[in-house]
């Protein structure tokens, strides 16, 4: 899943929106929207509880058990 | 007389209504984009209610069946002031989390809402009621972090001043509970919270945020003085909520301008309208 290839062989396990997901090591919160599909979507990306804006998503590099929120809008009062 | 009320009701189409902080907006209504039955009647609603400033809620992104709508596909948001929210938040903890995220989209979106907020920190699932004591935590951090925060309170005019004092823009007090359609039930809690809130500053905005059931009660909050009023449910809920829409928008207006006009005051007793002398059998 990662681009760089050197860095696919070892797995970890994060958690997406609540939900146990793995993803190789090396991995990016950037990578990360790229995997689900969201590079274009509004979204905004909270790990551990802190927002990461998103031009440093790239930056970002996940560790194992990191905790990971993906929101966006929806309607409400 | 008449012509300051005219002056005053030109002066109410030529200026931005209602002031926030540092936002301007057009109309004193805000709406809510929740509970429609599609987006496209939220999209007339809208447009019919006069608005420009609508709420959003910030909510997990499905990880799954992504191909549907997101509701920035139907807000023009060149036209509309996005007000994110931070409902169904419970600890001001979670409150300022979600309000930071909320910032962050918007800002990725380019829309002016990214600096402010209405904050909700609610006590429990059964009244969704304000807990005090988290919005008053949640009201400082957030003003610490550069927020303009409209706070979302009960009618409680001890709690209004302190969260004014801590430095919200904008105190909302709630006129019944949420999506309760009670309307404005305690009338002299308003009016004490009006007069605490704007003593020495007249001009702090004072909305009314909650409890909508009808375009009167719009009217009825309006008409004491507050400086705008936010709904969601009274209009996605009512029969024909393009109506509704519109009622909410007259009401609004009319509200103001009888504020604005001054309202005679109650007796108890009648005031004969038509004249006491002249009458036919009067004898001399």
């Amino acid at each position: 899943m990662s681009h760089n290839e050197t860095q696919t062989e070892r797995s970890m396990i994060i958690f997406v929106n609540g939900q146990e997901t793995q993803v190789s090591s090396g991995h990016t919160a950037h990578d990360l929207l790229l995997d689900l599909g969201f590079e274009k979507r509004p979204v905004a990306v909270e790990v551990n509880k802190e927002v990461i804006p998103r031009a440093l998503l790239p930056d970002r590099l996940l560790r194992e058990h990191d905790q990971i929120e993906v929101v966006t809008l929806v309607g409400g009062g | 007389m008449a012509e300051t009320i005219v002056d005053n009701a030109r002066a109410e189409q030529s200026q931005p209504a209602l002031k926030v902080g540092g936002f301007e907006l057009a109309s004193r209504l805000v709406v809510g984009t929740g509970k429609y039955v599609s987006y496209a009647e939220m999209a007339e609603c809208l447009d019919a209610s006069g608005t420009d400033c609508v709420t959003v809620a910030v909510r997990r992104e499905r990880l799954l069946n992504t191909a549907g709508e997101n509701i920035l596909d139907h807000l023009d948001l060149a036209r509309y002031t996005l007000l994110p929210n931070t409902a169904g938040c419970f600890s001001a903890d979670d409150a300022v989390r979600v309000a930071r995220l909320g910032r962050e989209l918007l800002r990725d979106l380019g829309n002016k809402g990214s600096e402010w907020v209405k904050l909700e920190v609610l006590g429990d699932q059964k009244t969704l009621l304000p807990d005090p004591v988290g919005t008053i935590e949640a009201t400082q951090r957030l003003v610490d972090d550069g927020f303009t925060v409209l706070v979302y309170s009960s009618d409680d005019p001890i709690v209004a001043k302190k969260l004014k004092d801590l430095g919200a823009a904008s105190v909302m007090p709630a006129g019944s509970p949420i999506g309760s359609g009670q309307g404005i039930l305690n009338t002299n809690s308003l009016r004490i919270c009006l007069e605490y809130l704007k003593d020495g500053d007249p001009e702090y905005p004072v909305i009314v945020d909650a409890g909508v059931g009808t375009a009167s009660d719009v009217a009825t909050a309006m008409e004491l003085g507050v400086d705008g009023v936010l709904l969601n449910t009274a209009i996605a809920h009512a029969t024909d909520p393009l109506t509704m829409a519109l009622a909410m928008r007259s009401a609004c207006a009319a509200g103001r301008y009888a504020f604005l006009a001054g309202r005679i005051p109650r007796k108890r007793y009648a005031t004969a309208s038509s004249p006491e002398s002249g009458r036919i059998h009067e004898s001399f």
